[in-house]
């Protein structure tokens, strides 16, 4: 298998092959055709993201040809706004913004949630009691109504957005990790930390944390879904930065246009469509990969 | 309790907000002197201390006071409560669509669990995580209203019809029909994935096996006996998630320009209202605080284990 001496069983006749981890995690993920496919269409999506520049000559601000050019036409593949901005460029520049605010704004709501989460699930007592009821005040708002008013106190810029979004979105992650960390704090691997002298610290980082994580990371695929939708709806409000192409902000500003131009709305959104899809393909992936029995089923 | 902390957190945010009424006003008014801005922010009770301030508008709303529009210069109970009903009728009806659909669609669906049917579920629900509200409205509009020509675009009801006849309810059905479809397909979509999981879980249980066991047909231990506990679920995460559909409905309102809360919400929010943005939050989160209460009740009616054992 490798290089490197190991104390795996040798591969005797008799020896059950015992695979890593890493190995048979790869395995049962790669079993999962849809996985793949999500996980291709994102890797695309990123990869558009990063080389925008050196695909496309253009700019997504400028006006190349004559407005509503319909797709296919005088080799626009996608077509012309209502500005006359070359549709496919900017939904190419568009996947910038969604997969840095998408990816920041969950990140940030999955350190919220997990900071949370794990303080009330492993303290319980009055510590619990304090964040659960700030949770609770977070529930009750609209998250995207919430959202809306960050946005629009502070100034309209990517990093509030992806703020706003993280800010109203770690509630779920929070009571995820909370009732995780609640369930495995019990278990007997803990007390034995505990009875070792562990402090706090390192038993909630370095014993209950690696236990809990399965159920975070698929919910982390989830998280960013959901980030992805905010941005598209904030942008497609007009409560995000106006000087950056997203897809969200394409479709609201031809959104009066939809009945003359369609397909400058539905177009942006297939983009959108496409990422939450692949992103929950590969949540869905993670979690056969992670609970491989649950498949049996 | 909770309340009280929605609308000190108002506050306080709303607060941080640069430039207050008079600078709206008398940018509004193309600019004016000191001293009449001055003499705004005396009318409105801005020259005084943060403190007070915040203690006067707890005070106000204790007593249903909300404050008054800067925009339409009226009271902001009055303003809500005049928008209340369309956002309640699109959003009850969404999620009511949304429970009974979903969960029919899971029942169906559990019956064979690698049926074609089966699968058509579990692709629904991804679908319907995947695809942002405001596109599948749009989609919607271009194949209802471009295409086939059978419904209206936007707005509560056509304007030329008399109000409170026949005519006129069924027109706000009809204009009803797409923000709901929209509203409802993503939370239809989740439920009865959620719906099938639930209902399999049951259907393995032992209560199901004596059922079957004492010759029951199959139809009544599906629907009798099974899916009296299979909604519990469907009922939690929906009571959970209302906040959600409320989210939900401020977008779907801005696409059909429904006269709701979401479109007076995003309005005042453009406009800089202050107050009106307030006065939503607040209402809205009371909304969600009644809703959590019904799903609490709806329990016990659902299930009566609960009846007896339960404190929280």
């Amino acid at each position: 298998m490798t290089d490197r001496p190991t104390t795996a069983p040798e591969s005797g006749p008799e020896a059950v092959r015992v695979e890593r981890p890493v190995v048979e995690f790869l395995r049962m993920y790669v079993r999962n055709w849809a996985a793949v496919a999500g996980f291709i269409v994102f890797a695309a999506i990123v990869f558009a993201a990063l080389f925008a520049p050196v695909i496309l000559a253009v700019d997504p601000f400028d006006m190349v040809w004559m407005p509503f050019t319909p797709p296919g036409q005088d080799g626009y593949i996608l077509g012309t706004d209502n500005l006359g901005r070359d549709m496919f460029t900017a939904i190419v520049y568009g996947a910038r913004a969604t997969l840095v605010v998408g990816g920041s704004a969950a990140g940030l709501t999955i350190v919220i949630g997990l900071t949370i989460g794990s303080l009330a699930g492993y303290y319980r007592g009055w510590v619990d009691e304090v964040l659960m009821r700030i949770t609770e005040f977070f529930q009750v708002l609209p998250p995207l109504l919430l959202a809306m008013v960050l946005v629009a106190l502070f100034e309209p810029t990517l990093p509030t957005v992806a703020i706003a979004i993280g800010v109203v979105t770690w509630t779920g992650v929070a009571r995820l990790a909370r009732a995780e960390f609640m369930r495995i704090r019990e278990l007997e691997f803990v007390k034995a930390a505990r009875s070792i002298g562990s402090r706090d610290r390192r038993i909630i980082w370095r014993v209950i944390l690696p236990n809990a994580l399965p159920p975070l990371i698929v919910n982390a695929a989830l998280t960013v879904g959901i980030a992805i939708l905010f941005e598209a709806a904030l942008s497609f409000l007009g409560l995000s930065d106006p000087n950056v192409m997203s897809w969200g902000k394409i479709i609201g500003d031809n959104r009066d246009y939809l009945l003359d131009a369609p397909w400058t709305v539905t177009i942006p959104g297939v983009a959108i469509f496409l990422t939450v899809l692949a992103v929950s393909l590969i949540g869905d992936g993670l979690n056969d990969a992670f609970n491989p029995r649950l498949r049996e089923r | 309790m909770l309340l009280l902390a929605v609308v000190v957190f108002n506050f306080i945010l709303l607060s941080l907000v640069p430039g207050d009424i008079a600078d709206t006003l008398a940018g509004e008014s193309g600019g004016a002197s000191q001293e009449v801005m001055d003499d705004i922010r005396r009318t409105y009770g801005l020259d005084r201390p943060f403190h007070i301030q915040l203690a006067t508008y707890v005070g106000k709303v204790v007593q249903g006071d909300l404050g008054t529009s800067y925009y339409f210069n009226m009271p902001v109970t009055e303003l809500i409560l005049g928008r209340v009903a369309p956002t309640l009728l699109l959003v009850v009806t969404a999620l009511v669509l949304a429970i009974l659909i979903g969960t029919l669609f899971g029942v169906i669906a559990s019956r064979r669990p690698n049926g074609l049917f089966s699968h058509f579920v579990t692709v629904l629900a991804l679908v319907g995580f995947a695809a942002p509200v405001f596109w599948t409205a749009f989609l919607l509009i271009v194949l209802f209203v471009a295409m086939l020509e059978i419904m209206p675009l936007s707005g509560l009801v056509d304007p030329t019809t008399p109000r409170g006849t026949l005519t006129w309810y069924l027109d706000v059905l009809h204009h009803l029909f797409l923000p709901v479809l929209s509203l409802s397909s993503i939370y239809l979509a989740s439920y009865s994935r959620l719906a099938r999981a639930s209902m399999m879980d049951v259907l393995g249980s032992d209560y199901i096996r004596t059922a079957r066991a004492k010759g029951l047909g199959e139809t009544s231990v599906t629907y009798k006996h099974a899916l009296r506990n299979a909604v519990i679920p469907v009922i939690t995460i929906a009571g959970l998630q209302f906040s959600h559909i409320f989210s939900g409905a401020v977008v779907v309102e801005t696409v059909f320009t429904w006269p709701g809360l979401g479109t007076l919400a995003f309005e005042s929010i453009l406009r800089g209202d202050t107050p009106t943005i307030m006065g939503i939050l607040f209402f809205s989160a009371m909304i969600v605080i009644v809703v959590n209460l019904l799903t609490d009740l709806t329990y016990r009616l659902v299930d009566p284990r609960i009846r007896s054992a339960r404190n929280a």
